[in-house]
């Protein structure tokens, strides 16, 4: 008994060490063991021995691993082009997939920088043809009282602000929070304090929370900052706290937070949907159990008010998947294609390995013969693979630093998190487990196959090396690089032609030759129509007058900037039900908006300075909603309820895509902006000036700062862009990546091509004495060229097939993403069937070049 | 597996184990229990080698080429055939008298600092 666990204990020595002196330490031990008398010195023993086991073990590996890698350092010196080659490789692979990962852990795995983040939900109101509808304040304190699901809820909304008296006016990107967000997200302020009940209560002194940034921007950086009174929208306001760096909320655009105030009357309307809801579930409850009773809620209230609830649901979904389906997807093709890279790079190093391993046939045999045991080279041989993994590894992660910004975009703006993932802890173990997994899975196995052959036979002049096993098994690692990199050709076209055909698409307008800026007008101030009107009126004329300028307009909100603004529309004096089939996006526009944004006029006349108040309501309305009201008819003149008013039609424009590029869009209303009672609809006040110019940015821009600051000089410019811009920032997290997949598939191909010349080219030199004979018998170059052609071709075959196969799966799994692009796009496959013959073709040149050039008088001799 | 041996002063200092095994072989072939109990006799008992450490060392030394182990074997009637027996080779024993110089040396500084007995 005694002897087996001081056996076991010897375990830890190498097996080489084992063998040779592990019978006279039992002897040695069982001596010390006789002698020991009595339990006390039996138990010094045993500690005695368990640490010189431990320690001596640790030793005897640690000096078999220096040798090692002396050893390793000197043969991988000698052949510098194979170390280099499979270094790069593997840090191919690993770069890929490091910052592949990062990113998506970053945005789909890693935790909400929250306290405990798995507790925090999001509730929306569920329409039909909406299922992430925001709640009017009514419905958000009435699921607040009722449900018990959760411990606490908050809401908030988003609204911009101008800040004026801290140097220039600038346009800060507020959220209103209810008192109760801070503490349920269990958020702690740099500075100062969070909100508290008393702060969010209806009159109130203004309070404030400053991000860390705008804290720095703005007030340098100042902790006297608490206390101090700041203007907002001309509304005195007192800053109380400041958030750490690392705190986004809702989103990292956000740069300072006031508290929700709810008047008696904003709980009037139940249509008036503006609050996002965030909850904190109760300990111990699930989600479903919550979404059960959230049902139950809303059914309740649907029977309460049936009719302005009575089609509306619940939506709880964890805060952590409130991301959009496409970033999630984007994600997973970007992770998928990662992985293809990796399995290609693996399967290129266990080629190379095993080529290695079988050129160093006869030096392995001469170390087993010389008596070092198998365990000994096999250790020799993962310790070489294994330090070629690490250095690809180190390599890869070097890349995957430099690579982690530009894939920066593909973070989605709707999460609360910075915008840039780092390269940090978890992302190295990440790397580590990899590098560690391709050195041993693919440095492991090809040691072992080696070392089974290193015997005597080795040694025999002559001795081909490989047989068919191997070569099988090789083939095998090319038909599957194939494989990969066909998946990968096809993914990353299809993805191009998505991303083509979407920039393709006409939005509806033209961009070009269009700046925008936004200049948001605060209220009160501007609560009267014609106290705006003044202020339009007067940036207009001056812009319109400046050299270059064609077209100037105001709108509420820029196309794919806002694709909300969606209302009900009513027909007959009846609102209809707000579905999907009922409703159209609002607007107020200055006249010449149209012009301004190149949106052609088909009918009618456009909206007029003379569309005032007390004129009929005027409605410039696009083709769809006149395709779905009145099919066939005139629409001028005709009549719809919208926005608490009657309205005409007067013109009938081009439709646009509001919802960006790849959404269907509302049929679009354009209404006159004279024609709203002063404080109403506030939230729809002309705030986007849009200028058509000859002229370049640089030379606008000034000039438009100058015309504002005129008008008001209190008026703070903000986001200024091109329309061009915008357009372009549609389709901008798709660029990225396929430009990443583009980047992997290139890699692939380059990988898989590598494979083939390997193949071929080792398959022509062991065969080269057949060659030699046959053309000495007289064969002609074409059938030699034909013979090397033909198992690269049978190389390539049976990696494509199989490969085109699980590409179209690959294709149907991410049909989400391909913008009506079919999965089994032909033209697609057809280029990538083309790609890889080409790939084929060179992988064979070389080889067959040489297969020709084999001198049958030296090869024969060589036998 | 190094092709020449060194010179006798590049392997200096030694670990003490190692300069104990090699005075443990100087007049005699001892096989691992044997070295054991030379050195444990010789430091009366304050030196007691595990059998981890000597056979590590051991490993190094046959590595090192300070000793070899011996095919020659005792009568029968004393021997124990899973023992094996070592034995100091010329560069074994140049090295240990490399070492004891050192040690001499080292000593006679201390001495002139009167850190040692002995004349200054």
């Amino acid at each position: 008994m005694t002897m087996s666990v001081y056996k076991a204990l010897l375990h830890l020595y190498p097996a080489s060490f084992r063998a040779e002196y592990g019978a006279e330490m039992c002897a040695i031990f069982a001596r010390r063991r006789r002698d020991a008398a009595g339990p006390p010195a039996v138990a010094v023993l045993w500690a005695a021995t368990f640490f010189d086991v431990l320690f001596n073990a640790a030793a005897v590996h640690w000096d078999i691993l220096r040798q090692d890698l002396r050893y390793t350092v000197r043969s991988l010196g000698r052949s510098p082009g194979f170390a280099l080659t499979a270094i790069l490789v593997a840090a191919l692979g690993v770069g890929a997939n490091t910052a592949a990962f990062s990113v998506t852990d970053f945005v789909l795995i890693r935790p909400l920088p929250f306290a405990e983040p798995e507790r925090l939900a999001k509730l929306w109101q569920r329409l039909p043809g909406y299922t992430r509808m925001e709640l009017s304040p009514a419905n958000y304190r009435d699921w607040k009282h009722v449900s018990t699901a959760f411990d606490s809820m908050g809401a908030f909304y988003e609204l911009s602000v101008n800040l004026v008296g801290q140097g220039d006016p600038e346009r800060l990107d507020r959220a209103v929070v209810t008192a109760d967000m801070f503490p349920l997200l269990g958020a702690h302020p740099l500075l100062g304090r969070v909100f508290a009940a008393p702060d969010d209560r209806a009159g109130a002194a203004g309070t404030l929370m400053l991000s860390y940034p705008l804290w720095q921007a703005v007030f340098g950086g100042d902790a006297g900052v608490l206390g101090r009174r700041v203007t907002l929208d001309n509304e005195p306001y007192t800053v109380i706290g400041v958030m750490p760096p690392d705190f986004h909320f809702p989103s990292r655009q956000v740069e300072i937070w006031t508290p929700a105030r709810f008047q008696e009357q904003d709980f009037q309307d139940r249509g008036d949907n503006y609050l996002e809801v965030v909850a904190r579930l109760r300990r111990g409850v699930s989600l479903e159990r919550a979404r059960a009773e959230m049902d139950v809620v809303a059914a309740q209230l649907a029977r309460q008010y049936p009719k302005e609830n009575k089609r509306v649901g619940a939506n709880v979904i964890r805060l952590r998947d409130e991301i959009s389906e496409q970033s999630r997807l984007l994600l997973m093709a970007l992770s998928g294609a990662a992985l293809c890279v990796l399995l290609i790079a693996c399967a290129n190093l266990a080629n190379l390995l095993l080529a290695r391993a079988l050129a160093r046939q006869k030096e392995l045999s001469v170390r087993a013969a010389m008596g070092a045991g198998r365990e000994r080279l096999v250790r020799q041989l993962v310790t070489e693979n294994l330090v070629l993994a690490m250095l690809g590894g180190l390599l890869g992660v070097v890349a995957a630093i430099a690579a982690v910004p530009l894939l920066a975009r593909l973070v989605p703006n709707s999460l609360p998190i910075a915008q840039a993932p780092s390269v940090d802890f978890r992302v190295l173990i990440f790397a580590g487990l990899l590098t560690g997994l391709t050195g041993i899975g693919f440095g492991v196995f090809p040691a072992l196959r080696a070392s089974g052959r290193a015997d005597l036979s080795g040694l025999r002049e002559g001795a081909r090396a490989g047989g068919g096993r191997k070569e099988r098994l090789r083939s095998s690692l090319v038909i599957a690089e194939v494989m990969a990199s066909v998946i990968l050709l096809v993914s990353a076209g299809l993805l191009m032609r998505a991303l083509w055909r979407l920039q393709a698409t006409d939005p509806g307008f033209s961009s070009e030759g269009v700046l925008t800026l936004r200049t948001a007008l605060p209220m009160p101030k501007y609560e009267g129509t014609a106290r705006r009107a003044e202020f339009y009126t007067r940036v207009l004329s001056d812009t319109r007058a400046l050299p270059g300028v064609s077209a100037a307009a105001y709108i509420s909100f820029l196309p794919m900037v806002m694709r909300g603004g969606i209302w009900p529309v009513g027909m007959d004096g009846e609102e209809r039900e707000r579905t999907e089939a009922h409703t159209a996006s609002m607007r107020f526009v200055t006249p010449g908006f149209f012009a301004a944004l190149g949106i052609p006029l088909h009918m009618g006349r456009d909206v007029e300075e003379s569309d005032t108040i007390d004129r009929p309501f005027a409605a410039v309305v696009s083709e769809s909603f006149v395709r779905r009201y009145w099919p066939d008819q005139n629409p001028l003149g005709r009549h719809f309820q919208l926005a608490f008013h009657d309205r005409m039609v007067v013109g009938v424009v081009g439709d646009i895509r509001v919802r960006g590029l790849e959404r269907n869009s509302e049929p679009q209303v354009y209404l006159s902006y004279k024609q709203v009672q002063d404080g109403w609809l506030a939230f729809y006040s002309p705030q986007d000036l849009v200028v058509r110019s000859s002229a370049s940015t640089g030379a606008l821009l000034p000039a438009l700062r100058r015309i504002i600051r005129s008008a008001d000089a209190q008026q703070p410019v903000s986001e200024v862009r091109t329309m061009a811009q915008i357009v372009e920032a549609e389709t901008a997290s798709r660029s990225a990546q396929v430009r990443v997949l583009a980047v992997f598939a290139a890699i692939a191909f380059l990988l898989a091509g590598v494979g083939i010349h390997g193949l071929l080219s080792f398959a022509v030199s062991r065969r080269a004495q057949e060659i030699g004979v046959r053309i000495a018998l007289g064969a002609r170059p074409g059938t030699i060229v034909k013979m090397v052609l033909r198992q690269g071709v049978l190389l390539a075959a049976a990696g494509v097939l199989p490969g085109v196969a699980l590409a179209y799966a690959a294709g149907r799994a991410m049909q989400a993403l391909l913008a009506g692009v079919q999965p089994g796009d032909a033209p697609t496959f057809a280029a990538a069937a083309g790609l890889c013959v080409l790939m084929t073709l060179l992988g064979c040149l070389f080889p067959a070049l040489r297969a020709v050039r084999v001198d049958p008088i030296t090869a024969i001799r060589a036998e | 597996m190094s092709d020449k041996w060194p010179q006798p002063e590049a392997l200096l200092p030694l670990p003490p184990s190692t300069f104990h095994i090699l005075l443990a072989l100087a007049d005699e072939d001892r096989h691992g229990y044997a070295i054991i109990q030379d050195v444990a006799a010789r430091t009366g008992g304050a030196l007691k080698l595990s059998a981890g450490t000597l056979y590590r060392s051991i490993q190094r030394m046959l590595e090192q080429g300070l000793i070899v182990e011996t095919q020659e074997r005792p009568a029968p009637e004393l021997d124990d055939e899973r023992r094996r027996y070592y034995r100091i080779v010329p560069f074994g024993a140049a090295v240990a008298r490399a070492e004891a110089h050192r040690l001499t040396e080292l000593v006679s500084m201390a001495r002139e600092r009167g850190f040692a007995p002995g004349r200054v």
